[in-house]
């Protein structure tokens, strides 16, 4: 060994339990890309087999790709981190991007080095595989599951158990469309009903003793169409999970629709075919899964407890002042945890976007600061860590400040979703991702995030009648297309009011067309009528709620009066008064729609 | 003697350097600012700070700092950097040019070296003058209008090593993005050779064709490149050294990847 192996890097003494990549799975991709380019693959096999292993097209070219790593449970580890950081300044844009289903994607990557990012995930555990295509996608667990004060127990060994119970499985390698499987903690923190599966844990007394299991929701799902997902049965006991799991999967798999791309999800399915129907096929298919078994099935859940320790202090900073903001990042970015003295803290980044130095940061604050070693992704393109001890926030405060992750406002509306719309997206009509970056800017600026009438409200915008960004769930959501004033286009944003994913999930109804320069303004002034017409006790949320539903009293009593206020606002002006209004956000030449093929449905 | 050309060696290991240090038996060369040279630096080595070389990198000029810097036809030369290999790497390709063979890179960084807690000094080594003779090799070059009629041939190959966005922004007709940060692995400014080659192979660049490099300004990155396609044993490379900045001060044809705002996914 030279000198120069001898380097220490930070050991963690926390790791990851499941190692969920195969480092064949690289070199035949390699191999692969070799024979396509080499015309001895037909495109379309070719297409199927990128996305299987976990990379997306690109926006108007083939020589480029995405790559969207799954983190299963949303489960992070410095070392991870790490990696990743160095994946995406070697062969991505030296930024890479949180999801909203818990994924970390690296864009404009070589079709040719998706191989080396494979390689290069191997050494930390990780995977693309089935993170595109028509499989079971990341499953996904609550940021907050395991320290959720309302949560009747941790799900997240579930989630990591159907995870790797259907990693590769046979069964899932080819369904009629792509499956989403979502775990979380409790009603409030949702996100169970807009999912294929989703599952909140539940217990239930048998004579005397308690027993785990959880409340199933299926077929919901946000799409061109979306839908509200159905409760299975009051209560399915834990070793059921896996039964109903394969039920629901074998009854999509026999009768989802392959032929029509566009309405194969399977909330088409239990919509075409009704609730009832097809709750009594799938209790139907759980008998028979279940008896046929040829030997007993089980989840490998691992129920060995987190090692919580604090991590220790190589320099005391006590006598250090408090930096400014500290008060308005502990009230916005941190929630308490059930166990007394930890909070976890949340990181929100601009539209998911984070810097390879600010990965390396990530990493060496997890070590420094989190109890269990880990970090936990979020729902909408951000991340958590827990288990900080109280005592040590303000310290963690002022280190998040230094690398630019102090951004306040993370539990609240002014963290918009946006996803990746033109910036790397083929079926984008708007740059809905820079749009979420300046919508944040704004309400910041205004100090919106410390009003806690605006806490519980969201702001999520798609580039595109289909829902990567989630907007049919947003207090006020967007999805973008195109406007026309004579032959002049620019960019136009459909909005809607109302959506929730919590326990009283609903989707958000359409108010009006806001054209992409005037959505500020048009927020801005969805706040004022609020605040004029609100009840003491009321958060924007709850106003909108009522106003949707025609229950409010108050001047504004529908969403078309709130739509009357509005459309002065989204008047265009002609092109010699205002040129800027028919350029989108980060273009500076004349907006037109231009799309590709879409590969969700491939 | 080795012999860059010969031997195919391309970066001297930590281990070896220290003992050639020990024996006197090598010119080293900090390629970073004056300033920091003067803190500290590997001990014996002389500085050269890169804008000095730039300064005038006429072949006649260069010759006259090889002498001064106590560098003859046969003195092996070891360079480093802090700047993960690249400065040193165009001061490496510059003596190679004007026809010194024996030149490597430190396979780290002068920030590594000093992080493995290895030795360093303030002294500033007392040089005797030596002679270098001037014995060009205008095949490692590439200018402007030599790579505007290559890049037309099969068995040529472009290479852009500036970061993938400011590929994406805008680069010379018909080149393959390869970013810098490629080439390195955590604490080497190369990858190990078969790791090189692997990644290289994918990407279709093999040992039958000529590659030229190329980056943002005065041929570092680039440099760094020309390197790495050495150490895979690829050896008809060559460096546009007046790189991307003189292509497009000549007005010569750019390309850019259209209809993708790319630059807003950056968290820069």
């Amino acid at each position: 060994m030279t000198i120069s192996n001898l380097k220490q890097s930070r050991s963690d003494s926390i790791k990851p339990k499941i190692n969920w990549s195969r480092v064949e799975e690289a070199d035949n991709f390699a191999k692969t890309v070799k024979l396509f380019r080499q015309g001895k693959y037909d495109a379309d096999s070719f297409r199927r087999f990128r996305l299987q292993h976990g990379a997306y097209g690109t926006r108007m070219t083939g020589d480029y790709a995405m790559v969207r790593i799954k983190i299963p449970a949303g489960e992070i580890y410095p070392r991870q981190l790490e990696k990743i950081s160095q994946l995406s300044e070697q062969f991505s844009i030296g930024s890479a991007h949180f999801s909203t289903r818990e994924n970390i994607q690296l864009h404009w990557v070589v079709l040719e080095d998706v191989s080396e990012i494979f390689r290069g995930l191997t050494e930390v555990g990780l995977t693309s595989r089935e993170a595109c295509g028509n499989t079971i996608r990341n499953i996904m667990c609550s940021p907050l599951s395991g320290v959720c004060p309302d949560e009747k127990f941790d799900s997240t060994p579930y989630a990591l158990a159907t995870a790797r119970f259907f990693l590769r499985n046979p069964m899932v390698q080819n369904l009629p469309r792509k499956f989403k499987f979502n775990f979380t903690c409790c009603e409030k923190h949702g996100m169970v009903r807009m999912v294929d599966v989703g599952l909140i844990p539940h217990t239930q007394e048998v004579d005397g003793t308690t027993q785990r299991g959880f409340k199933i929701f299926l077929g919901g799902g946000l799409g061109n169409k979306s839908f509200v997902g159905y409760q299975l049965e009051e209560f399915t006991p834990e070793e059921d999970l896996v039964y109903t799991s394969m039920a629901v999967l074998r009854i999509f798999d026999r009768l989802g629709d392959r032929k029509n791309m566009a309405r194969n999800r399977m909330r088409y399915l239990v919509n075409d075919m009704g609730w009832e129907k097809f709750q009594n096929l799938v209790l139907k298919e759980r008998a028979i899964v279940r008896a046929t078994q040829s030997v007993i099935t089980q989840l490998e859940v691992d129920h060995t407890p987190n090692e919580i320790k604090r991590p220790i202090r190589i320099s005391d900073e006590s006598g250090s002042s408090i930096p400014d903001g500290y008060a308005r990042w502990l009230k916005t970015n941190t929630v308490k945890q059930k166990q007394s003295g930890y909070r976890s803290i949340f990181i929100t980044l601009e539209a998911g976007d984070i810097t390879a130095n600010q990965l390396n940061a990530l990493a060496d604050l997890i070590r420094d600061f989190s109890s269990e070693g880990k970090a936990r992704f979020g729902f909408v393109q951000n991340v958590a860590l827990r288990y900080v001890s109280e005592d040590d926030l303000p310290r963690l405060y002022s280190n998040l400040l230094e690398v630019g992750l102090a951004k306040s406002g993370a539990l609240t509306m002014t963290a918009p979703i946006g996803c990746s719309g033109t910036t790397s997206c083929n079926l984008a009509l708007t740059n809905s991702h820079r749009l979420a970056k300046e919508i944040q800017r704004k309400l910041l600026e205004l100090k919106f995030d410390e009003d806690d009438d605006l806490s519980d409200s969201s702001i999520k915008i798609s580039g595109c009648p289909n829902s990567c960004g989630q907007h049919g769930i947003a207090t006020i959501g967007f999805f973008g297309g195109g406007g026309h004033v004579g032959k002049d286009m620019y960019a136009n944003y459909q909005m809607s009011l109302g959506g929730r994913s919590d326990g009283d999930t609903m989707l958000g109804q359409t108010c009006l067309r806001v054209p992409a320069k005037r959505v500020i303004p048009v927020i801005l002034k969805i706040i004022e009528l609020f605040k004029q017409n609100k009840k003491s006790d009321d958060t924007l949320q709850s106003w909108i709620h009522r106003v949707v539903n025609n229950n409010e009293d108050s001047k504004i009593k529908s969403i078309n009066d709130i739509k009357k206020v509005l459309e002065p606002l989204t008047i265009p002006p002609t092109k010699e008064e205002d040129p800027d209004f028919y350029l989108d956000y980060g273009d500076d030449t004349s907006y037109h729609t231009k799309t590709g093929k879409g590969e969700c449905a491939a | 003697m080795r012999c860059l050309t010969d031997s195919g060696k391309i970066t001297t290991d930590i281990d070896s350097l220290r003992s050639e240090i020990r024996d006197k038996s090598v010119r080293v060369i900090d390629v970073r600012r004056e300033d920091d040279y003067k803190q500290d630096h590997i001990p014996t080595a002389v500085n050269l700070p890169l804008a000095n070389l730039l300064s005038d990198d006429s072949p006649e000029s260069v010759l006259k700092l090889m002498n001064t810097m106590g560098i003859d036809n046969e003195t092996p030369v070891v360079v480093y950097d802090d700047t993960f290999g690249a400065l040193a790497s165009r001061v490496a390709w510059t003596f190679e040019y004007l026809g010194h063979s024996d030149v490597t890179l430190l396979e780290t960084t002068y920030s590594n070296w000093k992080s493995l807690e290895l030795e360093s000094d303030s002294k500033i080594p007392e040089i005797q003058h030596k002679e270098h003779t001037l014995n060009l090799q205008p095949n490692i070059l590439a200018t402007a209008d030599y790579l505007e009629s290559a890049k037309e041939r099969n068995d040529v190959i472009l290479i852009d090593n500036r970061e993938r966005l400011n590929f994406l922004e805008q680069h010379i007709p018909g080149a393959i993005s390869l970013p810098y940060r490629t080439l390195a692995t955590k604490d080497k400014i190369l990858r190990p050779k078969d790791d090189m080659k692997r990644l290289l192979e994918n990407r279709g660049i093999t040992g039958n064709l000529e590659i030229i490099t190329y980056c943002g300004s005065v041929g570092t990155l680039s440099g760094l490149a020309y390197y790495a396609l050495k150490s895979a044993g690829l050896p008809n490379a060559k460096l546009y050294v007046r790189s991307f900045k003189e292509w497009k001060n000549l007005q010569k044809p750019t390309e850019k990847q259209e209809d993708a705002s790319y630059w807003d996914l950056s968290a820069e």
